[in-house]
């Protein structure tokens, strides 16, 4: 059993602290994936579990081991590098072998693991041939096979896909999927790219400066943000954001005032002594809904992104901010027109001052707030 | 001398990509502490310099120190434990006179000898080493062979060029006399090596025709990391290639051509060998170094040579300090 | 024709006179050496630039005295086996220098540099001490002890250039494989190294095979000197009198070898000379 588990882990280098208390647990057989935007110290945080950094502060346990001082061979990790790394003067199944060897496999077991590693990544062909002889996507292969040929409990990635193109990428994505459900064994997945992350994760972990902002799974990460970060973060196009004024609130719902759409009611609980204050709203683009509006009123379509399945259509608001909105191709409206806002009031976010999200009100409340505020 | 050129030659190398790479270090630092890995391998590194630093502490720095004790004692070659300390008595003492080998004329001679022999050498090298590497740099058919041409005085070894040129230079038989006789440019024969107010220039010819193509080397390998854009910019603008090369070229192989002329010079201070061969222990070609030797085998003297290669040691350790200094702030304050 | 391209003419009848001058410039005394050691001796005396006539007697006479063969065999032990040790402890200790990063690295680098800086006089009466106090005065064993001084921090210092150019996630890759130090060093930076290497040897070589004061002062009887006091030391019936022939003859025996191996390998001799100073 192979689970991971981070307790109040710190990293400094120097003075500046790239990693700041995070902790986490990772179950056995768990695909997990680190997202964050750039330098915000995923590979870090990927270094510190693989043992080539040091933790400052804090415990690593492997297996309900502490292993802060284990040799990254110790801990049972196999790690493929974004550069590949591969041994530029090996072949194919030395490459695979090197590990197996040092931890004097005897030679019919390394051979049986080499073989049976390349027919698992279709390497058979080519285990002769040396690394400069492979295309990209057959190296990131290689880079694969030696990880998981010593057969480690856990598989680390550090932005394995990002040297391969797009067509290619796809299908490696694939294949490390189908990888993780044929091995079973614990992967931990560091990429920028959220696509990756919401295909292949079990629960992805958000990263932001340091600390993790949310841990979940990709549904709960899309549907239910923690914070404006994650919400910004995750979901392509991006969310909207828009500057709103709470009117009412309790532990029921709130009421809010949204410019150019007007006064909506929504089920997160907002505490009285917040009314007033400005929040956001965050919508997602397929949650705005459009119609057409008089000349003069509502807002304007500055844009239409044809893609085919689906249209962009972009807004001006009145203070300027641009929002997305995703419609069905082709778009109903043209560029220039003048359309009135709204959205689902269930699918929308809200988020304080600090850009925390606002806890939704449990249904059972909110059924009971309408038949309170509908008067009114 | 050769060998020390060749040597001189990798620091300098070697140097420029440290600087290069302790900028790149300073973009994204790699500093660990205190895991396993990291804690064998501060203890593998040491491990593996020890052979090394053993090695050099057993070749250099112990027979530096024992150097600098022979130096104060009256030690022989045939009795080096058997030395007296004398204090600096090799250097400079009073008895009814001065003694030692500051008061000895023949000292001072070497002095003035090497550093009129590096002066001139240095700067002659430098001056053709540049002329040689715009030639190398120059795009032309058959450049390879030119440039594997210009190693050959490199790669003969210093004894061996010294003796060819002792040959060419020959007061009766040699090559260059009977060239100099048909150009009609001298009306009797000269002898160089013999000649005392000659002698110093044989060997600077020596001297110079071997290591010119070290500096030239270096500059070319200045020359070829030269961006090509604002020679572009000089010719759109129309500036003569003269002056394009002392405005634009020039300043830019600079440091490239400072390094080689400092490891030249700290070459030509120890010189030894060449004039060993060409001219012995004569007077008007006497160096610190031939000094030093002589006094220390021939006459067998250990203190008082000792002394002499001390008195060496610190010029040229004075030298590099600055350089050092001077490199080091470039270091900072270059970038 | 207008004047421009006469002046362009001009130039370029210029520019292939001054390469063929630095041509006959840089070969000549070569030329010239090899012309000589192929005269008879009774023509030596009659200046030519080229042989009439090939004759090899200068050649069997160097070749036919044991102690010129001595020292060629006192050579080639000895410049080869300085040239293996200084890459086996440059090596290690390049890897140091080049790929960990602990106190005191600034400190080991200033001392390299600094030793290669010494001059060879500074060090003679202590390493003639210590030679002989290791038993191994007039014996090539002293020799390859000194030339370390000289070939042990140039090694050092182009396969640390050469050490910190390999990328940083190949070693990792190692350590995630479970590789100590010297596995990774043999086992994946050494085979890497290969060019560097001979790049290195062959300078190392060339350093030891010239050397001359040391092997002057170091050694005493003519079955233990090196090539270039042998030839040195090569004298007539008086000094006004050496045999030159036989002296050219030595020079190019000695040197061929040299001249083949620089040309052969100028590339590498380049890069390895300007090691990092020119990009790539
Ligand atoms: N050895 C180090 N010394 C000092 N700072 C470092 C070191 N390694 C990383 N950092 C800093 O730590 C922060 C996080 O780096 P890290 O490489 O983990 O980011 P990342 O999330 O992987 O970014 P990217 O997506 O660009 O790969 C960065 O600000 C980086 O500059
Ligand atoms: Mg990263």
């Amino acid at each position: 059993m192979a689970g991971v588990k981070l307790e109040r882990v710190n990293k400094r280098f120097g003075s500046t602290r790239v990693i700041d208390d995070v902790s986490m647990a990772i179950g056995d057989g768990e695909f997990v994936v680190f997202v964050g935007p750039s330098g915000c110290g995923k590979s870090t945080l990927l270094r510190l579990i693989a043992g080539l950094e040091s933790i400052t502060n804090g415990d690593l346990l492997i297996d309900e081991q502490r292993v802060n001082n284990l040799t990254p061979q110790e801990r049972g990790i196999g790690m493929v590098f974004q550069s590949y790394a591969l041994y530029p003067h090996m072949s194919v199944y030395q490459n695979i072998a090197f590990g197996l060897k040092l931890a004097k496999t005897d030679k019919q077991t390394v051979d049986e693991r080499v073989r049976q590693t390349a027919r698992i990544l279709q390497l058979d062909g080519l285990l002769e041939r040396l690394p400069k002889a492979l295309s990209g996507g057959q190296r990131q292969r290689v880079a694969i096979g030696r990880a998981m040929a010593r057969e480690p409990k856990i598989l680390l990635f550090d932005e394995p896909l990002s040297n391969l193109d797009a067509a290619l990428r796809v299908q490696t994505r694939n294949e490390i999927a189908g990888l993780h459900k044929r091995l079973g064994s614990t992967m931990i997945y560091v990429t920028h790219d959220q696509v990756e992350a919401m295909t292949l994760a079990d629960r992805i972990v958000v990263l932001n400066a340091g600390h993790v902002e949310q841990i979940g799974t990709p549904q709960e990460l899309y549907e239910r943000p923690a914070s404006r970060f994650v919400a910004g973060f995750i979901g392509s196009p991006r969310m909207n954001f828009i500057h709103v004024e709470a009117r009412t609130g309790n532990d029921r719902g709130c009421r809010i005032n949204v410019p150019g759409v007007g006064e909506r009611d929504l089920p997160q609980q907002l505490p009285a002594d917040a009314v007033g204050e400005r929040l956001e709203l965050g919508v997602r683009p397929e949650h705005l809904h459009l119609t057409p509006a008089a000349q003069g009123e509502g807002v304007e379509v500055v844009n239409v992104e044809y893609l085919g399945s689906e249209a962009y259509l972009y807004l001006q608001m009145a203070d300027g901010e641009l929002l997305v909105c995703r419609t069905e191709a082709p778009s109903r409206f043209e560029r220039g027109e003048r359309v009135t806002l709204d959205f689902d009031a269930d699918k929308v976010h809200l988020f304080d001052g600090e850009g925390r999200a606002l806890p939704v009100a449990d249904a059972a409340r909110r059924s009971d707030r309408h038949s309170e505020q509908a008067p009114t | 001398m050769a060998t020390r050129q060749q040597a001189a030659t990798s620091d300098v190398a070697a140097d420029m990509t440290d600087r290069a790479f302790l900028q790149q270090q300073a973009d994204s630092p790699r500093r660990e502490r205190g895991t396993r890995v990291r804690r064998r391998r501060v203890r593998a590194a040491w491990l593996f310099l020890a052979p090394m630093l053993v090695v050099l502490a057993a070749v250099a720095g112990w027979p530096l120190v024992r150097t600098f004790w022979f130096s104060m004692t009256d030690a022989s070659l045939s009795s080096l434990e058997g030395g007296q300390f004398i204090g600096l008595e090799n250097y400079l003492v009073y008895d009814n006179g001065w003694y030692g080998i500051m008061a000895d004329p023949m000292w001072w001679q070497s002095v003035w000898n090497t550093l009129y022999f590096t002066l001139v050498s240095v700067s002659l090298e430098a001056v053709l080493g540049v002329i040689v590497a715009l030639v190398l740099n120059a795009h032309f058919r058959g450049r390879t062979l030119v440039r594997a041409a210009m190693l050959i005085p490199w790669a003969i070894p210093t004894v061996v060029s010294a003796k060819i040129w002792a040959w060419m230079l020959n007061d009766q038989f040699g090559i260059i006399n009977h060239m100099l006789l048909g150009l009609g440019l001298i009306d009797a024969p000269l002898s160089w090596t013999a000649d005392a107010s000659l002698s110093m220039w044989a060997v600077i010819i020596v001297d110079v025709w071997k290591a010119t193509p070290f500096v030239a080397l270096l500059v070319l390998a200045a020359l070829q990391m030269l961006p090509s854009d604002c020679y572009e910019a000089a010719k759109v603008d129309g500036i003569h290639p003269v002056r394009v090369f002392f405005r634009v070229t020039l300043p830019l192989i600079m440091p490239a051509l400072l390094v080689a002329i400092i490891f030249r010079a700290l070459d030509a201070l120890r010189v030894f060998d060449v004039i060993y061969v060409l001219t012995s222990n004569a007077a008007s070609t006497m160096t610190m170094s031939i000094y030093a030797r002589q006094q220390l085998v021939e006459f067998q003297d250990v203190g008082y040579g000792s002394a002499a290669s001390t008195l060496l040691f610190m010029i040229i350790a004075l030298i590099t300090v600055v350089y050092l200094y001077i490199g080091r702030r470039q270091l900072g304050g270059g970038s | 024709m207008t004047l421009r391209t006469l002046k362009g003419i001009v130039l370029k009848i210029g520019f292939w006179l001054l390469v063929a001058v630095l041509m006959v410039y840089a070969i000549f005394p070569f030329y010239y050496a090899l012309v000589t050691s192929l005269k008879p001796s009774s023509e030596l005396f009659q200046v030519s630039y080229w042989v009439d006539s090939v004759d090899f007697s200068n050649y069997a006479t160097v070749l036919s005295q044991p102690t010129f063969l001595a020292a060629i065999r006192n050579s080639v032990i000895v410049a080869v086996s300085v040239v293996l040790i200084a890459l086996l402890l440059g090596l290690t200790a390049a890897w140091a220098l080049g790929r960990v990063r602990f106190r005191g690295r600034t400190t080991v680098m200033m001392i390299v540099l600094g030793v290669s800086m010494f001059p060879q006089v500074a060090v003679l009466s202590g390493l003639f001490e210590v030679i002989r106090t290791l038993d191994l005065y007039n014996s090539p064993g002293g020799l390859i002890l000194s030339y370390t001084i000289f070939t042990l921090p140039f090694t050092v210092w182009i396969l640390t250039t050469f050490m910190r150019q390999l990328p940083d996630e190949l070693e990792e890759a190692a350590i995630v494989d479970g590789a100590s130090p010297w596995v990774t060093l043999t086992k994946v930076f050494m085979p890497l190294l290969w060019p560097a290497m001979a790049t290195t040897g062959l300078l190392a070589f060339i350093a030891a095979w010239n050397e001359f004061l040391f092997a002057l002062t170091f050694t005493l009887t003519d079955s233990q000197r090196t090539v270039p006091v042998a030839i040195a030391l090569i004298s007539g019936g008086s000094q006004y009198e050496l045999p030159w022939g036989p002296i050219m003859a030595a020079s190019v025996i000695v040197t061929v070898p040299l001249v083949v191996l620089v040309v052969i390998f100028q590339r590498r001799i380049v890069s390895g000379l300007t090691a990092g100073a020119v990009k790539g």
